[in-house]
């Protein structure tokens, strides 16, 4: 669901069909139907934004119908535990959970806990009032209460009527295959289908997997859907073992390590909190407010103080906090659309860009255009000259006049790059996988690596400020910026590199075995620590290239390394049944020797290797010795997987569903009609929405708008665009609209249209395919209109850009656009041009604004 | 490679009737067990003696394909110190030897007729783009951010709180490329108080 495999990650999906030539079922719950659905046991098509509708279906098919893999949800999950009785579902409360503050537009989840607990770990420790947020707010916080371990109240016979189990059961209550049918504009039968497949194959003898894509993250309740089959594959026992698990098919290279080692406003490499502008006033309070006390995270110091180790050699002591006090801190979102906001208001005055295309792949692309104008300076690194550096003489906005290249006060540099052929390095696959790349060649002329870029970007300011006694220069004067490079133009070494990342110890320099090793006293750094170990024995691990037809099993551990540990299966614990023992012969994976004392199998155990099934730990355990030895999930607090989530989610312990922020439908359930957490820019005239039902203007955009990708294109198409065979194999922008819609709106196949929303208009040419199917929702026949991404103004084909279409309304967890359902407008014919362009999306936007109410008090919108 | 008409001319009048059927593909296809012409009998006088490209590389290193996140195992073959060939790492339990047409194509990537190896500058108000050495380029960004950084430095916030960033410089990108290079970027903007850094996790 959420993804097209066969055609995004066609490689990927070699093994989706060797399991199904060999008896699995492949089950495609899709809008469109595609190469992946024609490869698919069973297409489902799904009416846009409805996905949790349908997953909520499933949860209270397997509850209603008592098919629960009852002895892992008994032991491995939080089903039994006692929520606090001050919580309040959404099904009570007309689609808000309890806390909900109208003022502030969000929730206080204090009463989302678990029954007992305090709800922040720490909070005797932390300034008044501070309320960390979303993926700031700590880890495993929730576990101040925690006695050895184990939430304060629980019912292992699931009856009490506020043990997550209940609360499940009756929040998903209304989810009948009728209501999943008329919402998502499946019919019964093919729901039917999907709840008895997955049934039927989970479980001691088998287990099912959930492949998902941007199809599911790209909402403004995105993080929710993923959280919904999370609860599907709990309560059927599919997470840990082999086989089973929620993939995500990450559409870059390297988009994993580049979450893990981010290049992220809000995190450290290894997941680590920024800290946040809250005043935590010692170093000590931070960590308090951060370290778990049970759980993994409970080594939360050794982690950090190992970072700053790696990030400022021996200038970080225990003497000076590791240097925390001058780190810079970070506000609840400064994500790149808030930047955006920034830009637009003339607060951000410079800019880099390196191997990313925003003016064409990020949502409302003709907004960020204009902000670039606002830049004093801006650098764009990139193998070809993309869209984001052209932008000041060739773009929309040039030709409607909206921008003068000559009045255009932003300096520009184009800097060339290096490709992967072109450098050494390591890529994190969707699996998390570090696999290591060999240079082959060397860059020509002016390319460079970023390696090298920001090397020497960063050598010679450190030059610069070297003498300066600015408080502000202290922190970048420490950092340890000293690489070993080779060649003629001076690259430096990668491999040095990842062994600061693996971690070492620093008086030996010896690398790091693994994140155990590590400590709080300064004497390992490590610059990612669920890295650590990927040099160990001075072997470079991502690089090792063993040919799966040389290891002894399928799981060919000796290919590349996976973090952490070179584990391929998290959690796989879970493979094992509480007693230690495999769930079933088929399914053998990871189990307790008891004999040899040890857990053992063909992967890494991801649990303490002696620790045995029966462990229990005693009341003053801390840290990984708190979870007991029958709890696979060390990560959390209680060693448990979270049905239900008490904290860290902005939006709701429990997925509900909510209409996207667009949308040609009310909310079946409430009157409660989006996500009320979603981030909107509602005081900005830079994303205007187009209205809903009841608001003039609606009748303008009555159909739903997806975006989606190709085989033979990437993401905004600087990789692909440049591309004889593919610019040939892929020549044109076009839409995809089914015969009914082409009948209706006229629409000739291979002739243009005009598709527009609130923001702009773009035209593509016509494929009509009996592959996009008109649903009926409600009642209604509704239209989808399918629009590919990769276009921009430039390249060997060039065409209009289908995020200029999209507003950028985020899920309020992760601050991800909704690209994935939206509506729009479709009529024949090309675009107006230059200036008219913009004289015809205001005058749909005056019929959108003239008389727009107040949402009425029977719909909050 | 071509092979030159002249000489082929020349050996087809040398030719005797043997071996003038022998060239007549239809002979071959019935005597070599391969009527419908679908295997060796098809190979012509210049197709014998043609080679795989690979077969003169110097030297072949193992990557990784650069798109997206399956993370299929390339081979790239070198030789004169350019690409002449990328394919599938047969090695790899990933993909076992397998590309899609991006990765099939990405010596393409690396050898576009657009691919840019020059720096590009374009002044305030410009109309169009100079030239400027890497040195150059290198010396005036370095710069910008120095003076960017220093001129919009935030020691508090605006209710007293410790900030010790600028919010006035930004860094977008980082999936499409390496861990290394992420921690490198990562690294230095913390260093520089630059916190708004972000990359493709969020579209």
């Amino acid at each position: 669901m959420g993804s097209n495999m066969a055609e995004n990650h066609p490689v990927g999906f070699q093994w989706v069909m060797e399991a199904r030539e060999r008896g699995a079922k492949v089950i495609h719950v899709d809008p469109r139907f595609t190469r992946t659905s024609a490869m698919a046991t069973k297409w489902v098509g799904i009416r846009p934004g409805s996905d949790i509708a349908f997953l909520g279906g499933v949860v209270n098919y397997i509850l209603q119908n008592e098919l629960y893999f009852r002895e892992y949800v008994e032991h491995y999950t939080n089903a039994p535990v006692i929520i606090d009785e001050a919580y309040v579902d959404t099904e009570d409360a007309d689609g808000l959970f309890s806390g909900w503050d109208p003022e502030q537009g969000q929730y206080d989840v204090t009463t989302w806990s678990y029954e007992g607990m305090e709800t922040h770990g720490a909070a005797g420790q932390r300034e008044e009032g501070y309320s960390p947020k979303g993926e700031q707010s700590g880890h495993g916080g929730h576990g101040g209460g925690l006695k050895h371990g184990e939430p304060p109240s629980e019912d292992p016979e699931l009856t009490h009527p506020r043990c997550v189990f209940q609360i499940l059961k009756r929040h998903y209550q209304r989810y009948t295959p009728e209501f999943v049918a008329e919402t998502c504009g499946v019919s019964v039968e093919d729901f039917a289908y999907v709840c008895e497949a997955l049934v039927q194959n989970s479980g001691r003898e088998r287990t099912s997997a959930f492949c998902y894509a941007v199809g599911w993250t790209q909402h403004t309740v995105g993080v929710q859907y993923i959280r919904t089959a999370a609860i599907i594959q709990q309560l059927l026992g599919n997470m840990g073992r082999p086989g089973g698990g929620i993939m995500a098919l990450r559409g870059h290279a390297s988009i994993q390590g580049s979450t893990d080692i981010p290049t992220l406003y809000n995190i450290l490499p290894g997941y680590l909190p920024m800290p946040h502008t809250e005043n935590y006033g010692s170093f000590d309070n931070f960590v308090q407010a951060n370290v778990a006390p049970t759980g993994w995270w409970g080594n939360f110091e050794e982690y950090w103080v190992s970072l700053m180790c790696a990030y400022f050699g021996p200038e970080a002591s225990s003497e000076n906090d590791w240097l925390f006090d001058h780190l810079p801190r970070i506000d609840d979102d400064n994500s790149v659309y808030w930047t955006l906001e920034q830009m637009l208001d003339g607060k951000v005055r410079g800019y880099i860009v390196a191997g990313e295309n925003p003016a064409v792949g990020n949502a409302n692309g003709k907004a960020h255009r204009l902000a670039f104008a606002n830049l004093d300076w801006m650098v764009v690194r990139d193998v070809v000259e993309i869209e984001s550096a052209s932008w000041w003489y060739d773009s929309p906005e040039i030709e409607s006049g909206e921008l003068k290249t000559e009045e255009i006060p932003t300096e520009i540099f184009f800097m060339p790059a290096a490709t992967h052929t072109e450098k050494d390095g390591s890529f994190t696959n969707t699996q998390r996988l570090l696999q290591w790349h060999w240079q082959a060649v060397e860059p020509k002329q002016d390319c460079r690596s970023e390696l090298w870029f920001y090397f020497h970007l960063g050598r010679m300011i450190k030059s610069k400020l070297k003498d300066s006694q600015e408080p502000r220069d202290l922190l970048i004067n420490k950092l340890h910026w000293d690489y070993p490079t080779h060649s003629a133009i001076r690259e430096p070494s990668a491999e040095t590199i990842l062994k600061e990342i693996g971690g070492y110890e620093v008086e030996s320099g010896e690398p790091l075995p693994g994140y155990k090793k590590l400590k709080s006293d300064g004497s390992t750094a490590c610059g990612c620590w669920i890295y650590a170990g990927c040099y160990q024995n001075g072997i470079n691990q991502p690089a090792r290239k063993k040919p799966h037809w040389e290891q002894d099993t399928h799981v060919a551990p000796e290919w590349a390394w996976a973090w952490p540990a070179n584990r391929r299966i998290i959690y796989n614990r879970a493979s094992a049944d509480p007693e230690g023992n495999p769930w079933s012969e088929r399914k053998k994976y990871v189990y307790w020797n008891g004999e040899q004392e040890t857990w053992e199998g063909i992967d890494t155990p991801d649990f303490d290797e002696t620790k045995p099934p029966d462990y229990v730990p005693p009341d003053d355990a801390k840290g990984p010795d708190a979870i007991a030895g029958d709890h696979p999930f060390i990560m959390q607090s209680d060693g448990r997987s979270w049905l239900y989530v008490p904290q860290g989610l902005e939006d709701g312990p429990l997925p509900t569903h909510y209409e996207p922020q667009e949308s040609p439908f009310d909310n079946p359930l409430y009157s409660q009609r989006a996500n009320p957490r979603r981030q909107q820019h509602k005081d900005a005239d830079w994303d205007p929405y187009n209205p809903i039902e009841g608001e003039p203007g609606f009748e303008l955009f009555p159909h739903v708008l997806t975006t989606y990708r190709l085989t033979e294109h990437h993401t905004a198409g600087g990789m692909t665009r440049s591309i004889p065979y593919l610019a040939e194999l892929q020549p044109a922008f076009f839409c995809e609209v089914s015969p009914e819609l082409a009948e209706e709106a006229g629409l000739e196949n291979g002739g243009w249209a005009t598709v527009y929303t609130s923001r702009s208009a773009v035209e593509a040419r016509v494929l009509v395919t009996r592959r996009m199917k008109p649903q009926t929702v409600r009642g209604r026949v509704t239209h989808t209109v399918g629009l590919p991404y990769h276009w921009g103004q430039r390249l060997l084909t060039a065409g209009d850009t289908a995020n200029d279409l999209l507003h950028a309304a985020l899920d309020p967890n992760v601050h991800i656009m909704e690209t994935k359902a939206q509506t729009c407008g479709i009529r024949a014919g090309r675009r107006p041009r230059g200036k008219a362009l913009t004289e015809f999306v205001e005058s749909l936007r005056a019929q959108t604004e003239k008389t727009r109410p107040e949402p009425e008090e029977t719909r909050k919108t | 490679m071509t092979f030159p008409e002249s000489t082929v001319a020349k050996d087809r009048y040398a030719m005797g009737l043997a071996d003038l059927l022998e060239h007549w593909p239809v002979v071959r296809q019935l005597r070599d067990g391969d009527p419908l012409g679908l295997g060796p009998a098809v190979q012509s006088q210049r197709s014998k003696t043609l080679t795989p490209r690979i077969d003169e590389a110097e030297h072949v290193v193992q990557s990784i394909c650069p798109y997206c996140a399956v993370g299929c195992g390339q081979l790239v073959y070198v030789k004169d110190g350019e690409i002449t060939h990328i394919e599938g790492d047969p090695a790899s339990p990933v993909s076992r030897g397998r590309l899609c047409p991006k990765g099939q194509a990405s010596r393409s990537y690396a050898q576009s007729p657009l691919r840019e190896y020059k720096v590009k500058y374009r002044r305030p108000y410009g109309t169009q783009w100079e030239e400027l050495s890497l040195d150059d380029a290198m010396e005036m960004i370095a710069q910008r951010i120095i003076d960017t950084r220093a001129a919009n430095w935030q020691d508090k916030t605006d209710d007293g709180k410790p900030a010790n960033r600028t919010m006035a410089i930004g860094n977008l990108g980082g999936a499409t490329l390496d861990n290394e290079e992420n921690y490198l970027i990562k690294k230095l903007m913390t260093g520089l108080g630059i916190v708004q850094v972000e990359n493709q996790a969020r579209i």
